[in-house]
């Protein structure tokens, strides 16, 4: 039983890494420039399939990421510069329904060019296999290579953010942007590079997760919800928000999947138990944000009502 | 949140606005040839012996109603509700358990729709009016989601896949519903007597402080208002309106499932709603109409129309910021 928690609280992590990935970025945008970009999860998607692409054509999975990434910020900038810059100034419900548009415009041209159907990414030959952990699970090395390519760039997203120029930028954008316009820092470069930054990490989270999950159309609507639960969770604005709920989203989801019916089954006999576990666990992580906001309306780590 | 001007709720022709420009359609005129229009639909449908018709402008007049509620909460009191597509699943559900035990009248399964979506918009419109702008959203979203994840549980009613409906609702004892071209007027006369009602609403005194709570909350609190106890109201009212259309959604479909409560669905609402124009009552009806209808109309020529509709809405955004309305309303105001 313990082997089982222990592998499912690592898949939990695993999870909620990508999720962060994902979030950061949305938080960011959401937090600096008062955006909701509903077509933020197409720029995960469009990094698994570039990823996807570029490593079947160049058949090393170093170089198809090598070549994905600037393609997807490429891609995010393209998007900023002809289509949100001019939403900027909007209603949110204006950028809400342009953003939707725009996620359908972006899945639509995904499944004329890749097809419907999934793709597969073969795991690279450094990170095949899986490792002995504490002597007493084997756990995949490239789901492992996951967790530490996510905190790594949660450790340089702090640093960044904390103890650098273009992060004291972001962080004033984010309490009041009309004051840094003021001060003569350039809001155009300032949003266009939140936005590739932002563009980069989700297409960052969708390369890495290829090789795990099949790549396919549907993958940008189902993180999208996800991401915005993260981002509502931790308080808009809030990159270390976004990280705590992230995590919290993912081990609770994974854990809810996995022990919600086995421990239901010591209260009530196992049919019934099996039934209300799987109606209980999907609904487990918008029990969470249902709480969180009762208790936090702005969430764990929000400055104020949005 | 609702950077939108105070919608137009008195008829241009009234003396109580002498000020305002006159225009060459009231908007009370534009509903009756709107709803005129569709009456005339199921005339069309038998001249051009196409039934088809009938039963695809009934489904769409039933998400125009859907809409139409949206937008008394979303245009009239900014909250914008990402999970009300669970009402019109609450209204589905009604028909569908309630028909499976043998009660099949109508009037019982809108009692039963309305009464489950007051106590849910009541339990859950209390917690969430705690939140405001996006949290709102997200935690509308969340309450929508455990609906749907609950009905997708249900497996003595068809789970994830849905259940299949032996039969139309009954009226008092007869199948009048089983006739498509009485479901349609059923539908169509649903559709104008809640059209009057929330135009009732909006131009009530409740209207009028609702919509104030949407302009500054805090001033209505100011001159002695208490927000929350207006916009929960609204809240109750907009979901029994969309419980109502998930009964006829029902009926006509003869099939119910979890997909009807969707966050897709939710979002396709709130689409319909900004796309006609928000806060005019009718902007939700023609967004509905104008979404479906470009719907049925371009996947005649692709399998890939969605991207049409994509395109549709961003220009609509870029162009005529409030929308399909917005766009009439200066077409035919122009030259005055």
């Amino acid at each position: 039983m313990f082997n089982l928690f222990l592998l499912q609280l690592l898949n939990g992590v695993q999870l909620g890494i990508l999720l962060f990935l994902v979030a950061a970025g949305l938080t960011l945008i959401f937090g600096i420039m008062d955006f909701i970009n509903i077509a933020h999860g197409v720029l995960y998607m469009v990094g698994a399939y570039l990823m996807a692409t570029f490593a079947a054509a160049t058949g090393n999975f170093w170089l198809g990421l090598l070549v994905a990434m600037p393609a997807v910020v490429v891609f995010g900038l393209a998007l900023e510069v002809f289509l949100f810059r001019r939403l900027y100034d909007r209603s949110h419900l204006d950028q809400v329904l342009a953003t939707f548009g725009l996620m359908l415009i972006v899945t639509e041209g995904v499944r004329m060019i890749w097809g419907s159907s999934p793709i597969f990414v073969p795991v690279p030959e450094l990170l095949s296999g899986s490792i002995r952990l504490l002597g007493i699970i084997n756990y995949p090395v490239y789901r492992l290579a996951i967790i530490a390519a996510g905190l790594a760039v949660a450790v340089g997203l702090y640093v960044m953010i904390n103890h650098s120029r273009i992060g004291m930028l972001l962080r004033a954008g984010a309490s009041n942007r009309p004051v840094v316009s003021a001060l003569g820092v350039n809001i155009t470069w300032l949003f266009a590079f939140v936005f590739a930054f932002g563009a980069m990490l989700a297409g960052f989270a969708g390369a890495l997760v290829a090789p795990v999950l099949s790549v396919d159309p549907g993958m940008g609507g189902s993180v999208l919800i996800l991401a915005f639960v993260v981002v509502v969770i931790g308080g808009i604005g809030s990159v270390k928000g976004a990280f705590v709920a992230a995590l919290l989203v993912g081990v609770v989801d994974t854990l809810g999947r996995t022990f919600g019916p086995i421990l239901l089954q010591m209260a009530m006999d196992p049919s019934a138990a099996s039934q209300t576990g799987r109606t209980l666990a999907p609904m487990l992580i918008y029990i969470l944000m249902a709480l969180v906001l009762a208790i936090r309306p702005s969430g764990l780590f929000g400055r104020r009502a949005a | 949140m609702s950077d939108s001007p105070a919608p137009t709720t008195a008829p241009p022709a009234s003396p109580a606005a002498p000020l305002r420009r006159p225009r060459l359609f009231s908007r009370g005129a534009a509903a009756l040839a709107i709803f005129g229009l569709m009456a005339l639909v199921p005339l069309v449908a038998h001249l051009s012996d196409d039934p088809f018709l009938t039963v695809a402008f009934t489904r769409i007049l039933v998400f125009a109603i859907a809409a139409l509620s949206l937008d008394l909460i979303l245009g009239y009191g900014a909250l914008v509700s990402f999970g009300h597509a669970a009402y019109v699943g609450f209204g589905a559900y009604a028909v569908a358990i309630l028909s499976r035990h043998g009660i099949t009248d109508i009037f019982v399964h809108l009692a039963a729709g309305i009464g489950v979506a007051v106590i849910f918009a009541v339990l859950t419109g209390a917690i969430a009016l705690r939140t405001r702008g996006v949290y709102f959203i997200m935690i509308t979203l969340a309450f929508g989601q455990m609906a749907y994840f609950f009905f997708t549980s249900l497996s003595a009613y068809g789970g994830d896949d849905g259940i299949s409906l032996r039969g139309r609702s009954t009226v008092l004892g007869t199948d009048l519903l089983a006739h498509n071209s009485v479901l349609f007027y059923v539908t169509l006369g649903a559709l104008v007597g809640l059209y009057l009602l929330a135009a009732a609403v909006v131009n009530s005194r409740f209207g009028r402080v609702l919509a104030g709570t949407r302009e500054d909350a805090l001033r209505m609190q100011a001159i002695g208002f208490r927000p929350f106890r207006y916009q929960l109201a609204a809240f109750v009212i907009a979901g029994a309106m969309a419980s109502i259309s998930g009964v006829l959604l029902a009926n006509q479909a003869e099939f119910v499932s979890p997909a009807y409560m969707s966050w897709h669905r939710s979002g396709e609402l709130i689409v319909m709603v900004i796309l006609g124009g928000i806060g005019t009552l009718l902007g939700g009806v023609v967004g509905a109409v104008v979404v479906l209808l470009l719907e049925e109309w371009l996947s005649v020529f692709t399998t890939h129309w969605r991207m049409g509709l994509g395109l549709v809405l961003i220009l609509v955004v870029l162009f005529s910021p409030k929308g399909i309305a917005g766009l009439f309303e200066r077409l035919l105001g122009r030259g005055k």
